[in-house]
């Protein structure tokens, strides 16, 4: 078990140092950063004293080494575009992503749940039958065109909702947040539920088809046979054993929530961190990119771990077997 | 009865079809005739192909010549006269009179040279990859797979984007339009060649112990020589399947990068770029910009998708 973990960490790591190389390659040989910091009228032998003051005569590792050393500091840079810290601008962008995340995650999750468990116990309803065909079709469509639609009944015929933005927002320090104020409940409705639509049609399936199993067991019936209520079979007994398959789903969803943000981010012009990575992108503004790319690794690696070890935690019969080999 | 049999080709005139001709003629198509979804969604996929590939014969205009714009015909409603020319457009016209119905028939074009192509190059390094990791074996093996471990720990869209702004920052800004294209097939291709290398790894290992493997490999031939000749040919028919549903995803994919504005150029609009504009006019009412290069891109991904699905059963024999 703990030659396991150790195995798993040191991968994660690797495939950490090896996206950092890419970032490095990226934030040193895209463009001369002498060209950038001197002005047409230089001589060579300002080039140098500034080649040698940024470093840039040190050999590729420790330069590797200096990057990486400032990345986990936190410093990654000055924005090319915006002429500001790179950390300071995601350390601001951030919380809008992380609410919007957070609050698509819970839609995805509640609704994912209770929808699932109706659909396999009333499974030859009419309801169930019409969810079912309905979850076929928004699994189909792509999300910037979910957006869109959103937008389009509840923005533009509706004029419910607003379309872009994040209403009004709360300052409480080191965190903004849009949850506290009525106009920034009403902005995050539509891009919550753009980006949750994918994972809450996943859950939903998903338990769906765990449940019809579940169902079938013989302890099910028993529990019937002893006259327990039908309530309690269905939440008591069946719910919770298909709950571990779905934790791990939801784990490594939460990574693709993270990462489709950036569309729901560009269709609703969202101010987190999605939309600063594409206008990144568009304007080729490096520091913003490699740091990026650095963040969301770390996350991305970071829940894979996790599920994988939580999958040891919760599922005693993969422990027998990791002492085996 | 006895007329109906002699129009029928005479079994004993006809040389006996290849193996592979019988298949396609006794199953495939079978089963074609039997799934009216499957015919659907195959015939509208060869329309809009059909219509992709002959846009410049087809399209009332061509929207990319200055020449034959008019900014009088700009914000024409579909299938009414315009006010001031009196043309009328079958689909409406955008902010510049340009005609929605070519725009789309080349703008499918793009979508589709791009699907297609990076479905190609992700399907011949996925195959490459995977003969080799699941032949070879060893160390080769365990690189491989890992890198494709790795990558599946992402979000495909999520790679293919990393990938657009990379190579984006290595390309000098006075050619990002001129290789837009190139980098969206490179970058959808890099994004998904791990399904193929995955299918074609475990079907390869599957095989290479089977005897005619180990009879090709007494005879003498070279590793190379069994891989492409033997083993590939064998291990075909998964690979046509995930090539189907790929088409369908990366088409998706290169719209949402389109749409995101890190795909295709303005000068060169896919489908994704044309919704990217046509969102703008959403609230100004010109609902015709967006609606119908959405509903082609809705059309052309659910049918190569259902076609894809279709696919998978019929080729599975387990399933039926």
């Amino acid at each position: 078990m703990l030659a396991y973990i150790i195995r798993r960490v040191f991968q994660s790591l690797l495939v950490l140092l090896v996206v950092g190389l890419v970032a490095f390659s990226l934030f040193r040989y895209v463009g001369d950063p002498i060209d950038s910091l001197l002005g047409q009228e230089r001589t060579i032998a300002d080039i140098d004293r500034v080649r040698e003051s940024l470093g840039l005569n040190d050999p590729f590792v420790v330069q590797y080494y200096n990057f990486l050393a400032n990345a986990v500091q936190g410093d990654f840079g000055i924005s090319y575009r915006q002429s500001r810290p790179v950390a300071e601008i995601i350390a601001e962008r951030a919380p809008a992503t992380l609410e919007l995340a957070a609050v698509s995650a819970l839609f995805a999750i509640g609704l994912g749940i209770a929808l699932g468990v109706f659909t396999a116990i009333r499974r030859r309803g009419i309801a169930a039958n019409v969810i079912m065909s309905a979850s076929l079709i928004g699994v189909s469509l792509p999300t910037f065109l979910i957006g869109i639609l959103l937008i389009y009944v509840f923005s533009v015929e509706l004029d419910w909702l607003p379309s872009f933005g994040r209403g009004q927002v709360t300052d409480l320090g080191w965190w903004t947040t849009g949850l506290l104020t009525a106009s920034g409940r009403e902005a995050i409705i539509l891009p919550a539920i753009t980006l949750g639509l994918y994972q809450m049609t996943l859950i939903m399936r998903l338990v769906r088809s765990e449940m019809l199993e579940v169902l079938r067991q013989d302890y099910i019936r028993f529990a019937r046979a002893r006259g327990l209520r039908e309530r309690a079979i269905n939440f008591r007994h069946a719910l919770k054993n298909t709950l571990v398959p779905v934790i791990t789903v939801t784990g490594l969803q939460l990574g693709a929530i993270i990462a489709f943000a950036i569309i729901t981010e560009t269709v609703f012009q969202w101010p987190g961190v999605g939309l600063l990575f594409i206008n990144a992108i568009q304007f080729v503004d490096i520091p913003v990119m490699a740091a990026y790319l650095m963040l969301i690794s770390v996350m991305f690696v970071g829940i894979n771990l996790i599920v994988d070890l939580l999958y040891f935690a919760v599922d005693p019969r993969l422990r027998i077997e990791g002492r085996n080999t | 009865m006895t007329d109906k049999t002699s129009d029928l080709p005479q079994p004993a005139a006809v040389q006996r079809p290849s193996r592979f001709k019988e298949l396609w003629e006794a199953d495939l198509v079978y089963n074609l005739r039997r799934s009216p979804v499957a015919l659907v969604s195959l015939i509208v996929t060869l329309i809009l192909i059909l219509a992709a590939v002959l846009a410049p014969l087809i399209a009332p205009t061509n929207p990319f010549d200055p020449a034959s714009l008019n900014l009088m015909n700009g914000f024409s409603p579909p299938g009414v006269p315009n006010a001031f020319t009196g043309e009328t457009f079958l689909m409406g016209t955008d902010d510049q009179g340009r005609d929605v119905f070519s725009t789309i028939l080349y703008g499918m074009r793009i979508s589709l040279f791009v699907g297609v192509s990076a479905v190609i190059f992700a399907m011949v390094l996925g195959i490459t990859l995977g003969l080799i990791a699941g032949y070879v074996g060893g160390w080769i093996e365990t690189i491989i797979m890992r890198i494709a471990d790795v990558q599946l720990t992402f979000p495909s869209i999520l790679v293919a984007m990393l990938i657009t702004g990379v190579a984006k920052g290595f390309t000098p800004p006075a050619y990002r339009d001129e290789v837009a294209i190139f980098v969206l097939i490179l970058a959808i291709g890099l994004s998904d060649w791990v399904q193929f290398a995955r299918v074609v790894r475990g079907a390869t290992l599957v095989e290479k112990n089977k005897e005619y493997v180990q009879a090709a490999r007494l005879i003498g031939r070279s590793g190379g020589g069994i891989m492409l000749r033997h083993i590939l040919p064998n291990v075909l028919s998964p690979v046509l399947v995930i090539a189907t549903i790929s088409l369908a995803l990366a088409i998706i994919a290169e719209a949402t990068l389109s749409f995101l504005g890190v795909g295709a150029p303005p000068t060169q609009p896919s489908l994704g770029t044309l919704i990217r504009i046509g969102q703008g006019f959403l609230f100004s009412g010109e609902w015709w910009i967006l609606f119908f290069p959405a509903v082609t891109l809705l059309g052309l991904a659910l049918a190569v998708n259902l076609l894809g699905d279709w696919l998978r059963d019929a080729l599975n024999p387990r399933l039926r």
